[in-house]
């Protein structure tokens, strides 16, 4: 009777993927193609950043100053190389800054969510699970930080490393700090969204008929209630991930994020913006675009993905 | 063990359970209002035979689920004791005795849409419960035992690998079924298992679990508010009014002589296809709020027989006849006909 089973298999996993609703409402926008389209080519280009950029702006021996503030497709007037986006003050090229700093920020960006989502999922689960004191602290404390805008918690949080951490080693954890940062800023919106759905979920009977046959509170968390409230968080740790990027690109900006030697977009918009009124426009332009692309797809695509989601709006 | 706990599988001693309805503390403490408490269940006693089915009917809100749900454990009670084969369910300590107990008991849920995980496969959602009780280990005897279960309630063996939203209500009500069964209980409780599907399916249903019946010699507590699914499934029924039980009588006397006038009023509503002329008392009135009951006898805002007494004093459940009891003032005085 067992190999009854195997002989009435359903479809495999990709074929009844492209089969779904949802691959047929990505079809069917444009739009979403096109995010998914840029979203995929600019974080492969990210991730194999080493294998195409021309130089690597991290190590400062392969940086010639004589080249500095080349304009983008003219050869530098020392040397005679010219780079496709020009370069910076310190003869970075600045489509490989670009690539190893859009590297450091999808790297912040999604540990960050990473974080955020674990932290936000595990409290919105105990909280709606167990209710009463828990529920209570949890959105209590949920609520006061929503009071604050996220930037001034990350920078509160910059803050206080700043002043406990020794110097010599807050260059090398500047960047765990940051997804930190942005993590504890961001928590509240899982926590509140996983916290409903399991309110909603926990009086479903199949909860109860498990409860019924002595299932562990933790086990009904993990195997029944979790895979029943990760839709709609999947939906925000999209959203999410373009929201932390510009975040971590925010917080850079202002000089309290990745340090100078390991410029992820934002610091590279800072660096080019004191150039931006003395004729090296470049600078600060391409950083921007390649930051603006990057946010604009993938939150384009979370936009869609919650549409896709919501049987509501088909 | 003595002759009667062999008789007797479960018995309900004077149980009560009230939820907390007040509102939050600060509000309280605020507008100077007391906690407020909802009497959901208020001392219902019975107790069911081996091989036998109880009926608890009445209409919606007056506790049969919550009656249901204490004797699965899915609640505690407030007051009162639930024997279990003789010993007092709410009393064990040790868990893997609980546990060796729970084995003993399953439940069929309302809503077979709910109560099927939808992120499971049917054979994972009918295997939990041979799982959770480590009945077998080897892989390959679950999916065996699962495959039986499934056959058992009328499905295909190859509908494990399905996933509940591929089935109806009637079908998904099976797979429910089925779980139920996967630990091998031999006490069944069953809350409205019919009321969310089709009169045709209904029937399905209800003979599958008769069949079932006869067959593993199961017992069952049978939760509903449609009587003529009752007549068709119960021994012995009892009829509950805002958390209280107002009649308690084998089926056939219930339906056929009833005393309580609130279990008049209950079969009255039943169409009859004859019209036989018999005088239609007409069901009037609402279940009253059960937060704040009226005094005496629940029931006398709408019970035709009312008189003072019954406004100032709770009747008790007193025995009348052959294993019917009734709690009604008219009925003891015989103000009755």
């Amino acid at each position: 009777m067992s190999n009854m089973q195997s002989t009435t298999k359903t479809p495999s996993l990709l074929a009844r993927a492209l089969d779904s609703d949802i691959f047929y409402s990505f079809t069917r926008s444009p739009i979403t193609v096109i995010s998914a389209i840029v979203a995929f080519v600019m974080i492969t280009a990210a991730l194999c950043a080493p294998l195409i950029s021309p130089q690597n702006p991290f190590d400062p021996s392969t940086l010639n100053l004589m080249e500095g503030f080349t304009a983008p497709m003219t050869p530098n007037e020392f040397t005679g190389n010219s780079f496709w986006l020009g370069t910076d003050a310190q003869g970075r090229d600045l489509f490989s800054a670009i690539l190893y700093g859009s590297r450091v920020s999808l790297m912040v960006g999604f540990a960050a969510v990473g974080f955020a989502a674990i932290l936000g999922i595990t409290l919105g689960l105990l909280s709606g699970y167990l209710g009463g004191w828990v529920d209570s602290a949890v959105m209590r404390v949920a609520d006061v930080q929503l009071s604050f805008p996220a930037i001034l918690i990350a920078l509160l949080i910059f803050g206080v490393f700043k002043g406990v951490v020794p110097v010599q080693v807050q260059d090398k954890m500047a960047i765990y700090v940051l997804i930190i940062a942005i993590g504890l800023s961001d928590w509240v919106q899982y926590a509140r969204t996983v916290r409903s759905s399991t309110m909603a979920e926990k009086n479903k009977e199949y909860v109860q008929a498990a409860r019924l046959i002595g299932v562990p509170a933790p086990m009904i968390l993990l195997r029944h209630i979790l895979p029943n409230v990760m839709g709609p968080v999947l939906v925000i740790a999209t959203i999410g991930l373009a929201l932390a990027i510009i975040l971590e690109a925010t917080l850079s900006f202002l000089g309290v994020g990745v340090p100078p030697t390991q410029p992820s977009l934002g610091t590279l918009i800072r660096v080019g913006q004191d150039f931006m009124f003395s004729g090296e426009w470049w600078i600060i332009l391409f950083p921007s675009i390649a930051l603006l692309l990057l946010a604009l797809s993938v939150n384009l695509l979370g936009d869609w993905l919650r549409d896709a989601l919501n049987p509501r709006l088909r | 063990m003595t002759a009667s706990t062999a008789e007797t599988l479960l018995s309900v001693e004077d149980l009560k359970c009230q939820f907390d309805v007040s509102k939050p503390f600060l509000n309280r403490v605020l507008e100077r209002e007391p906690k407020r408490w909802l009497k959901a269940v208020d001392g219902v006693s019975f107790s069911i035979k081996k091989g036998e089915t109880f009926a608890l009917v009445g209409e919606s809100g007056c506790g049969k689920s919550t009656v249901a749900r204490l004797v699965v454990g899915l609640y505690d009670p407030t007051d009162g004791h639930i024997y279990f084969d003789g010993k007092d369910v709410h009393n064990i300590k040790s868990n893997a005795e609980i546990q060796t107990l729970r084995r003993r008991f399953q439940m069929i849920f309302q809503d077979p849409f709910a109560s099927l995980n939808p992120r499971w496969r049917v054979d994972r959602i009918v295997a939990e419960p041979i799982k959770v009780f480590g009945l077998m280990s080897d892989e390959k005897k679950i999916k065996e035992r699962v495959a039986e279960l499934l056959t058992q309630v009328g499905l295909s063996p190859a509908d494990g690998s399905k996933w509940p939203h591929e089935f109806s209500g009637g079908q998904r009500q099976r797979i429910c079924i089925a779980r139920a069964l996967a630990n091998n209980p031999e006490f069944l409780v069953c809350d409205e298992p019919t009321s969310a599907l089709d009169v045709s399916v209904q029937a399905q249903i209800l003979n599958l679990m008769k069949d079932l019946q006869d067959t593993l010699g199961l017992t069952y507590l049978f939760i509903s508010h449609d009587l003529a699914v009752v007549r068709h499934m119960a021994n012995r029924v009892g009829v509950m009014y805002l958390g209280r039980i107002v009649e308690i009588a084998d089926s056939k006397t219930l339906f056929e002589e009833p005393k309580h006038p609130y279990t008049r009023m209950l079969l009255a509503t039943i169409p009859d296809i004859t019209m036989s002329g018999k005088e239609k008392v007409i069901m009037k009135g609402e279940v009253p709020n059960p937060i704040t009951p009226p005094p005496g006898c629940t029931f006398h805002p709408r019970c035709p027989l009312a008189n003072e007494r019954c406004k100032r004093e709770a009747p008790a459940l007193i025995a009348v006849s052959g294993g019917q009891s009734v709690s009604c003032h008219a009925i003891e005085e015989g103000r009755t006909a």
